[in-house]
């Protein structure tokens, strides 16, 4: 049905004015057979803002077909992001729920550089590999696009396109072992079973993935569960890869194969200009060639204010408790820093150290203001190879990614 | 003179003039009503089976704007079901861009004319979007003129008409 209702709505597009259409589908055999009783209150349906399953009713829906929704900045205010507030990039339309049977759901790994091609349960998964957990961040390669100028393509994504979340799995390089993996190996690849937007079984939405090196990492994981519980559906229930520190498009939802490639993995939006910044440098508004596009790796330091919201008002002479997260890709952050006055003096933040390598840490702070007024709080981290965040944009690429411009609230003392 | 007035006739013309006008009308208001339902079918038919759709359940979002009953229709320029500008061309774009995606992400983007053919071009390269013929320049009026850049500098200002200003209780004082 569903299919079919594409195919019949192509034809009907591809052949010019909508009357034309109309006319041209067999009226009488769509009428009468396939009009279901309920027609006119599921097409009022259709593109109605909606419920998204499991998540925070305060979070942002900038599209819902594909869905993508992030959180504004304080409702990330929680260590470890809650699954109703981790933001949601879908490439494509999520498998059905009611299709997905955690007991019978299996994972392939094979590939030119696998020694042997190996299918497992997820229930086999869970026994027979040592499992893990840990705090990993997961950002958007174009969390913050909305900024860039000349304007990016794509998903315009404010601020919330982050989150750090406890997920329990097993290592994928433990997995990669237990299959083999041939010495000319340079890169893994995912599939999942979301479905392209056009309703074309031959695309596949998104297949990207990363380095070997990356893959081989302890904290690289194939992953069935956030925070103690299953994944969030729109997560990627009931199995996902997480690497941290990446764009989180490396991280294949409703995982079910994994190929070990002795080349870059070729897969949908693995080429140029999907997830790629030029190579060198450009001025904003640059075209591009492909050929000079080159893959993101480590996203860059970042950090977000998470208390209190922005819009705080309080009186003179009181004191502003600040607090938020700071990350750095698969680096660690040094040092933290808020600025009251544009960025003309910095002060120090208090600053823990992560959990485990690639989770975010905590910053927090207690603010004075001389006199009653309006601020802006812009808020600094810096990594441990001492790259600090630029307080206007970073440099212009032509998708919009990475952009790691300080997060800034506005308050008033009165 | 008075019979040559217009819409004058006797009553017998009158009543047989009314009843075929009748006829006919409701003959064309049937066909019409028809082709307003392929058409949405064709629109829109892999939504009927709401079984299948993967959104039911969970909390409404909080920037709903409209409810069941009035959805289809324009509200300060913008038709509310698919938030788009409702401008010329609107049908167009909305045949031929919502078919695979939300018009959201149409409308949350802002580029030149030869920005938005870029844009098609990749879609038509990579994701399966269809030639789009006569009704190209079409859609690139309608974008262009509707969804252009701004020019916003280096780094815009932050919102400040669009903070929700609130009190904040401290314990300090």
């Amino acid at each position: 049905m569903k299919n079919k209702g594409i195919s019949n709505r192509r034809e009907f597009l591809k052949n010019g004015s909508l009357t034309a259409l109309s006319l041209a589908i067999g009226m009488d055999i769509v009428f009468a057979k396939n009009l279901p009783n309920h027609l006119l209150p599921i097409i009022l349906e259709t593109d109605k803002a909606f419920n998204l399953p499991d998540k925070h009713p305060e979070m942002t829906v900038l599209n819902d077909r594909p869905i993508n929704a992030e959180a504004p900045a304080h409702l990330l205010n929680e260590a470890i992001t809650s699954g109703d507030r981790f933001f949601v990039r879908n490439n494509g339309i999520p498998p059905e729920k009611s299709s997905i049977d955690p007991n019978t759901w299996t994972i392939t790994i094979e590939g030119e550089s696998a020694v042997n091609s190996k299918t497992y349960t997820l229930n086999e998964l869970k026994g027979k590999f040592k499992n893990y957990t840990y705090q990993l961040t997961l950002e958007c390669g174009g969390n913050g696009r909305k900024e860039f100028n000349p304007p990016a393509k794509g998903n315009q994504w404010s601020i919330g396109a982050v989150g750090c979340a406890a997920w329990t799995g097993v290592r994928l390089k433990d997995v990669l072992a237990d299959v083999g993996v041939k010495s000319n190996a340079v890169y893994i690849g995912y599939y999942g079973k979301d479905t392209h937007l056009s309703g074309d079984p031959k695309k596949n939405p998104i297949s990207r993935g990363v380095p070997i090196n990356k893959a081989m990492e302890d904290e690289s994981l194939i992953a069935w569960s956030m925070n103690g519980e299953p994944l969030p559906y729109l997560n990627g229930y009931p199995l996902r890869l997480v690497f941290g520190g990446y764009p989180a498009s490396c991280s294949g939802k409703w995982l079910h194969k994994i190929v070990i490639r002795n080349k870059i993995h070729d897969g949908a939006k693995m080429a140029a200009p999907s997830y790629r910044v030029p190579c060198k440098p450009v001025p904003p508004g640059t075209k591009v060639p492909n050929e000079e596009m080159c893959i993101i790796e480590s996203m860059p330091v970042k950090s977000l204010i998470t208390s209190p919201k922005t819009g705080a008002t309080i009186q003179v002479g009181q004191t502003l408790p600040v607090s938020g997260h700071a990350w750095a890709g698969d680096l660690a952050v040094k040092a933290m820093h808020y600025s009251i006055d544009f960025g003309a003096t910095w002060q120090t933040c208090e600053l823990t150290a992560p959990a485990n390598r690639l989770a975010w840490q905590q910053f927090s702070s207690n603010i004075k203001f001389p006199k009653k007024g309006y601020y802006e709080i812009w808020a600094k981290a810096t990594d441990s190879e001492g790259k600090a965040q630029p307080m206007v944009l970073p440099g212009w690429n032509p998708k919009g990614y990475l952009n790691n411009a300080c997060h800034r609230i506005a308050v008033k003392i009165v | 003179m008075s019979n040559n007035l217009p819409g004058k006739r006797n009553p017998l013309q009158t009543k047989l003039w009314l009843s075929n006008f009748g006829l006919l009308m409701t003959v064309l208001k049937t066909f019409v009503f028809g082709i307003f339902l392929v058409l949405l079918y064709a629109l829109f038919g892999d939504s009927f089976d709401f079984q299948k759709t993967p959104i039911q359940s969970g909390n409404r979002v909080s920037n709903s704007v409209a409810m069941d009953d009035d959805w289809d229709k324009v509200e300060n320029g913008i038709h509310l079901q698919t938030g788009l500008i409702y401008d010329a061309n609107f049908d167009i774009v909305r045949a031929h861009c919502t078919a695979c995606h939300s018009g959201k992400l149409v409308a949350q983007n802002r580029a030149t004319r030869e920005g938005w053919l870029q844009m098609i071009r990749w879609m038509q390269e990579t994701q399966g979007l269809w030639d789009l013929g006569v009704n190209e320049p079409k859609i690139l009026d309608y974008l262009a003129k509707n969804y252009a850049p701004e020019e916003v500098g280096r780094r815009t200002n932050i919102d400040v008409a669009a903070v929700e200003w609130y009190i904040l209780e401290l314990e300090n004082k």
